[in-house]
């Protein structure tokens, strides 16, 4: 009884906050907002497969796929080093993965723009060292980067947790039986590394796709997002049943990653076992 | 019967933070025999001095002032039954909107006398034609800022926005309107056409122009302009005199094809519940000193001549004061009606190419 007193507050917000505007978007998704009120119509939802959207939704989940490849590559590394250091440094290096994250987004996204303009700090050091200026942003490469620099830790902490949980007696297990170093990585660790790697993947992936105001920010408005079609919708053209159809198609993509990457999981976790 | 304590226990816990919300906009210390006067303006578009001094000034009234970013968001906030505001500064073409949804009442011009500093060529426009409903606070064009050192031909036309020598080197304003209008003069058409064949050629325009262009910004182009950037940005008058100020490689030009004027009037709100402090208040904008000072502040031209007459060193500067035949060739934005729906969406195509 008294736990489930605790829950009431947070139930409480779950309708409030997130069940109640989501019921708020499907009806307006599938709602025509013209004169004789709400009358039930698909238009919206159809009008979601039009070419021009479609290209900006393939752009987006081009450049998130982009992100996410680049994060793992960088990530991995990164999260096996952290792994490996003895344990009463890695206090201190965590925090300084961990730092940024606490941080707004939008700010270290306009502290990048500043360091990228053309007389921000990475052009008077080019300068310094005799070459000339180059334009370093409002291209989709700075788009791909803000994404990037905004999602790495989360692509290192969950394989980082995930490392740490490798029993070492498996690993020296492998060694004795006479496995060298890149066979007990590839036989032993990173197999059993994989769970984080795919919580990484979606956490960097998902975010990804629904990216907003970095292509604003850092690629100057010219690479339309999905998530600036649906600001767009909503704040420039204030059509409410487009953007909710457009916010409804994103949800489902959501929950489709999130039911892929699950199913990912237990297979992987199912494959560690034997 | 746990339970249901369980829940009011809640709901005790949790309104009391949703009320919070809803009350946090009144003043804590109610006096009911001040006038209150709830102003919406643009964001840094008063001298806060000239502010404090009204405030100041008049104990009477229980002044609250909030900012807004575009007309389109001040007319959300107006037109909402529950709105408080008295007075709001909207720009022309919002004012013939606010006046066709019934949103505005007539001044009573007896109550602001200060109203005959205002030049007589900034009244009768096309959005207010016989002057009822609003008094002109700031007004501009738009044109191009262009940097010296990276252009060498002359610049005199929209069409160099189009020139493959400048890839790169072009920034648009990451606005529908003032975009199309950008495309639309440069085809020799109204900006406010409503003909679709018009809209369609000014899309083809723009997104043929979308490779050449480096960012399509709002407030950023100024920082872009002043740290050189890019070679050309789409600018406000305004705007542009504070870049030229920080930079003096930039020069700002009105396109032979003409541009944008723009007017930016205050106006009485038909819900106000405090119609003579609102009245208060525009005279206090009209005063000649006080529009100096706003003027001065802001970096817009003020259309008060008493006002104008003090700004000798201002008045000299074209882009500020721009000559009568320039102005005339501009246009100002008309309300589009449901041909709006024409430019946002070829807006959306040019932006998601």
């Amino acid at each position: 009884m008294r736990r489930r007193f605790f829950a009431y507050p947070y139930i409480l917000w779950m309708l409030a906050l997130i069940l109640l505007p989501m019921a708020v978007i499907i009806f307006y998704a599938f709602t025509t907002g013209e004169a004789g009120g709400n009358r039930f119509t698909l238009s919206y939802i159809i009008k979601i497969f039009d070419m021009l959207n479609i290209r900006i939704l393939l752009r987006s989940v081009w450049l998130s796929l982009l992100a996410t490849a680049v994060c793992l590559v960088v990530a991995y590394p990164v999260a096996y080093i952290l792994s490996r250091i003895p344990s009463r440094k890695t206090p201190f290096l965590y925090v300084l993965f961990v730092v940024p994250m606490w941080m707004n987004f939008l700010l270290r996204t306009y502290a990048w723009m500043i360091l990228l303009d053309m007389n921000g700090l990475v052009n008077r050091f080019l300068v310094m060292l005799g070459f000339g200026r180059v334009q370093l942003m409002y291209n989709m490469s700075a788009v791909v980067f803000g994404m990037i620099y905004n999602f790495l830790p989360f692509m290192i902490l969950p394989i980082y947790t995930m490392l740490l949980k490798i029993p070492a007696e498996l690993v020296e297990a492998a060694q004795d039986l006479g496995a060298d170093d890149g066979r007990v990585f590839w036989r032993v660790v990173f197999p059993l590394s994989l769970p984080g790697v795919v919580s990484g993947v979606t956490m960097v992936f998902i975010p990804g796709i629904t990216t907003f105001a970095i292509s604003r920010l850092l690629g100057g408005s010219q690479f339309m997002l999905f998530g600036d079609l649906i600001e767009n919708q909503f704040i420039l053209l204030q059509d409410w049943h487009f953007g909710s159809a457009l916010s409804l198609m994103m949800m489902v993509l959501v929950f489709v990653c999130m039911a892929v990457s699950s199913g990912f999981d237990k297979e992987t976790k199912g494959g560690a076992l034997i | 019967m746990k339970k249901s304590i369980c829940v009011v226990l809640t709901l005790l816990f949790v309104l009391p933070a949703f009320a919070a919300c809803g009350t946090s906009s009144n003043p804590s210390g109610d006096s009911p025999d001040k006038m209150k006067l709830y102003v919406l303006n643009w964001g840094d578009y008063i001298d806060e001095d000239v502010l404090a001094e009204f405030i100041s000034g008049h104990p009477e009234i229980e002044m609250h002032y909030d900012t807004t970013t575009s007309n389109e968001e001040m007319l959300i906030q107006v037109q909402n039954e529950s709105s408080i505001y008295d007075l709001c500064v909207p720009s022309d073409y919002m004012i013939s909107k606010m006046v066709k949804m019934d949103l505005l009442q007539p001044l009573d011009f007896s109550q602001i006398p200060n109203f005959e500093n205002i030049d007589p060529a900034f009244l009768g426009k096309e959005f207010d034609p016989e002057n009822r409903y609003s008094v002109p606070y700031l007004w501009g064009t738009v044109g191009i800022v262009y940097n010296k050192t990276m252009v060498s031909e002359p610049v005199d036309s929209w069409e160099i926005l189009w020139d493959p020598d400048y890839s790169k080197q072009i920034i648009m304003y990451d606005s529908i309107r003032d975009s199309m209008a950008v495309a639309l003069k440069k085809l020799g058409y109204s900006m406010n056409s409503t003909d679709p064949d018009q809209i369609a050629q000014a899309e083809a325009e723009l997104i043929r122009q979308k490779p050449l262009v480096l960012a399509y910004l709002v407030d950023d182009i100024r920082e872009r302009m002043i740290s050189g950037s890019a070679a050309f940005g789409v600018m406000y008058a305004g705007d542009a005199i504070t870049c030229i100020e920080e930079n003096p490689d930039l020069e700002y030009v009105i396109p032979k094809e003409g541009s944008n004027v723009w007017f930016d009037n205050a106006v009485l709100l038909k819900r106000s519940q405090n119609a003579e402090a609102a009245h208060i208040f525009i005279n206090y904008l009209c005063d000649a000193e006080v529009a100096r000072r706003n003027s001065e502040y802001i970096g817009y031209s003020t259309p008060n001549k008493a006002a104008m007459e003090m700004m000798d060193d201002w008045n000299e500067d074209p882009i500020f004061n721009p000559p009568k035949e320039v102005v005339d060739r501009c246009e100002a934005y008309v309300d589009l009606g449901d041909a709006i729906s024409l430019y946002n969406d070829a807006w959306l195509r040019i932006k998601g190419q």
